[in-house]
């Protein structure tokens, strides 16, 4: 098992590798860094002066790959691709352009984020497989069909309209909760149920039905049959034969996750002013700071890898008939 | 692209401006239907198809999707009108010269008529008479009040405010009936063809498409001629009529749709065929590339690209005639990006039913018989690997729609200066919270966002069933 994880581990050097060559080439091959020195200075009134200013500043003044000018070890190091993105590996990620200390940005907005992403994340999965199940017990019947179209019509709604309407009934209209927000404390619940409540019902349709396919495919299988056969009761089959069977495609949808909550929800923490790494990423890319917004690719980039590795463990204890090797 | 067409066609010179975007349509929707047709000649998947159809579900939902797809092609014909020459500044310049509005316009406009050309100062409501803000007003007599002044446009034909009621009667008769008569020149001639030699597709669900169709044509034909005298959908801060935008965002949407989707397809299918078939270091290789992109969070990519570009377009202003032809570039950059992000999945999918393919005993013997690797991928997998790609197109398709949106609420989506819903919504975050609110450039982008998405997902999920071989199975 250490073996394994371990191994996994070395996979994902390459791979992080590449996260990172490939966004260093999509910033510096496209743009020069006078191009981001004046989209950051502002583009007409500028000097030239300002502009090389701002670059030896955040040290853009640098060669790409090669310093020749340097002598011995230094002839890499001292390279904008050393300095901006070879670092990221040792998880120092620098100064953002604006000279914030963005590993200390990263820390403070992760509480926030995961404050509102754990408990959507998990309400939603509970919500969802309980309307799966549900919907699951009518198979067939006039009652499903239409749960499903249900669920097809939800789909179609873009996430965006449920945050709008949301936030304008629950919030403006009836005023039962403030409209946005974010407070530390246990007091912070009052700001942060409202999103909670439209991120679970905007993930019911395509969750639900996602389960209930799931379901279905489970309840094909022979065992379930069988169980039907014994005269086993149609919820008995499903709670004792199909759900358990079910638990590691589950796993795989979900364990893969976690990960990305801690990057948060783009959308809606900065629709609801939520303090997160979300909301952290929009401000970014919305100011153009390229430092940002590349510490935040590699950071995502490893959670999303060590998700993957978490998902093959969880396997083991899912699945005893599961073993890594 | 310009191309000047001397007088004759349209009355008034013109100049045909060709987008690029323009051209990819067309070429798509051609490739779209080439593609169908070609998988027409297989029996097997003749008879999904006729599966999908024999619904009426499927044929509503398929109606609606080619409106759609209609509607977006010919909005896809772009021209600029000739400016009315000025007689007296004539002197000094060649008088042959003609000199062309930077306004670029589509046949779709000219179908909508004056629908959008009639800007209001600001904002107003559906079917609304007055402006929706009220303003300081000099009256005849000089005095000056303030009030809610008259709109230039909504409405202007009456002569007397009271009559509102009864003119939207006597114009909603004629609008629809336009509507139906031209729905029901075209089912007739359907019709008559089917009588003729409708033998290989009978039993299909021809009459819920009529239905659809009509009803369809009756909505347009009523939207039109309303549109034309009021603002059916009320005004949005610009004063620009919002049934127009909603319109015009109909071929943004279908375009992002089908341009991103056929990016990740020839992607996507070498490569997982490749990986599959070949095995060893291609496999490594496209598995190295496809795990480095779903590494990348797919949205954060998507964004950094977008920025990139726009910095680009910024610093390269020369290559862009008109401002059209800018916001034009950043779509296609858009779906550029959104197409390489997103052939992973489908990628994955196809490597391992190739890997399980090539395995099975018709494939080894074709080996053995010598039969050349391209002989074999063209004959014995390809083929069986449409479903998935069919299956994973459809599903795709709402997907980006969707996208669209949230990208535009980013800022990362669609330019300003192109209509889409995606901009249209995000405005209206801020205009509901307004006092009064403002509730109609909300439901205008959204009705027709939902209508899309809505039918493409039913429709997907027909041709899933009729498709996938897992679900067909179960039925059976």
């Amino acid at each position: 098992m250490l073996t394994y994880i371990i191994r996994r581990l070395f996979y994902a050097i390459p791979i992080l590798i590449g996260v990172n060559l490939l966004t260093f080439v999509l910033f510096f091959i496209v743009n020069t860094p006078e191009d981001m020195a004046r989209a950051h200075l502002g583009d007409k009134y500028v000097t030239e002066q300002a502009i090389q200013d701002w670059i030896a500043d955040k040290g853009y003044d640098q060669p790409l790959f090669f310093n020749g000018a340097a002598d011995g070890f230094n002839r890499l190091t001292e390279t904008v691709f050393f300095n901006k993105s070879v670092k990221l590996f040792a998880f120092d990620f620098g100064a953002s352009d604006e000279g914030r200390n963005i590993q200390s940005d990263v820390v403070d907005r992760m509480g926030p984020s995961l404050a509102l992403a754990l408990p959507t994340f998990l309400i939603g999965i509970w919500v969802n497989i309980t309307v799966a199940l549900m919907v699951l017990m009518f198979r067939g019947s006039r009652l499903d069909r239409f749960a499903v179209g249900v669920f097809v019509t939800l789909m179609s709604v873009s996430y965006l309209f449920y945050i709008i309407i949301g936030q304008h009934f629950m919030a403006k209209i009836s005023r039962l909760v403030p409209v946005s927000g974010f407070n530390d404390g246990i007091d912070g619940w009052r700001f942060l149920i409202l999103p909670i409540l439209i991120g679970t019902i905007a993930g019911i349709g395509a969750g639900s039905r996602w389960y209930r396919s799931l379901f279905i495919e489970v309840s094909g299988q022979d065992f379930a049959r069988t169980a039907r056969a014994k005269g086993v009761s149609e919820a008995g089959v499903l709670f004792r034969h199909i759900l358990p069977n079910a638990m590691l495609p589950i796993l795989t949808g979900v364990v893969v996750v976690i990960p990305t909550l801690f990057m948060g929800s783009l959308v809606m923490e900065s629709f609801f002013s939520i303090p997160g790494l979300g909301s952290y990423l929009l401000d970014a890319i919305r100011a153009q700071d390229f430092a940002i917004v590349r510490a935040m690719v590699f950071l995502g980039s490893v959670l999303y890898i060590i998700g993957l590795i978490l998902t093959d463990i969880s396997y083991t204890w899912a699945d005893p008939r599961v073993r890594l090797s | 692209m310009d191309f000047e067409i001397g007088p004759g066609l349209l009355n008034e010179s013109v100049l045909w401006t060709i987008l690029w975007s323009d051209v990819l349509i067309f070429f798509l929707v051609g490739a779209i239907t080439f593609f169908i047709l070609s998988l027409k000649k297989n029996p097997q998947n003749r008879e999904r198809w006729r599966q999908v159809f024999s619904t009426r579900l499927g044929m509503s939902t398929f109606v609606i999707i080619m409106a759609y797809v209609a509607i977006a092609l010919v909005d896809s014909v772009h021209f600029r009108k000739a400016l009315p020459s000025i007689p007296s500044a004539a002197q000094g310049q060649n008088s042959e010269q003609v000199f062309y509005s930077n306004q670029v316009n589509s046949l779709l406009d000219l179908a909508l008529g004056e629908m959008g050309e009639m800007p209001e100062r600001t904002y107003s409501a559906p079917f609304a008479l007055k402006s929706w803000n009220k303003e300081n007003l000099l009256l005849p007599n000089g005095e000056r009040v303030r009030d809610y002044p008259k709109l230039a446009y909504g409405g202007s034909h009456l002569d007397n405010p009271e009559d509102f009621s009864s003119d939207i009667f006597i114009n909603s008769l004629p609008g629809i009936a336009k509507g139906l008569a031209i729905a029901l020149l075209f089912i007739g001639l359907h019709a008559l063809w089917l009588k003729k030699n409708g033998s290989s597709t009978a039993n299909l669900q021809w009459r819920s498409g009529w239905i659809t169709f009509a009803i369809i044509m009756a909505v347009l034909g009523w939207l039109v001629t309303m549109g034309n005298l009021y603002h059916v959908l009320g005004t949005d801060q610009a004063g620009n009529d919002t049934l127009y935008e909603s319109l015009k965002g109909i071929r943004t949407g279908v375009l992002i749709g089908t341009l991103a989707t056929l990016i990740t397809m020839p992607i996507a299918i070498t490569l997982g065929l490749a990986a599959g078939y070949f095995k060893g270091w291609i496999d490594d290789v496209v598995q190295y590339i496809y795990t480095t992109l779903i590494s990348i969070p797919g949205l954060l990519l998507i964004a950094a690209s977008v920025l990139l570009f726009q910095v680009w377009i910024n610093n390269n202003p020369d290559f862009f005639e008109v401002g059209l032809e800018k916001a034009d570039a950043k779509f296609l950059a858009l779906c550029f990006i959104l197409g390489i992000t997103s052939w992973t999945t489908l990628c994955r999918l196809l490597r391992a039913e190739t890997l399980k393919i090539s395995q099975l005993d018709y494939v080894q013997a074709a080996h053995a018989f010598g039969v050349s690797h391209f002989q074999i991928i063209k004959r014995h997998i390809l083929p069986n690997l449409s479903h998935i790609i069919i299956i994973s197109f459809v599903l795709d398709f709402s997907a980006l729609v969707l996208a669209e949106a949230v990208l535009s609420y980013i800022g990362v989506g669609i330019d300003p200066a192109m209509a889409s819903w995606g901009n249209m919504i995000n405005m209206a975050s801020t205009e509901l919270s307004r006092e009064p609110g403002i509730w109609w450039n909300l439901c205008g982008a959204f009705f027709l966002m939902f209508t899309l998405v809505l039918s493409v997902n039913l429709f997907s999920d027909l041709v899933n069933d009729a498709f996938d071989p897992k679900t067909r199975l179960e039925s059976a």
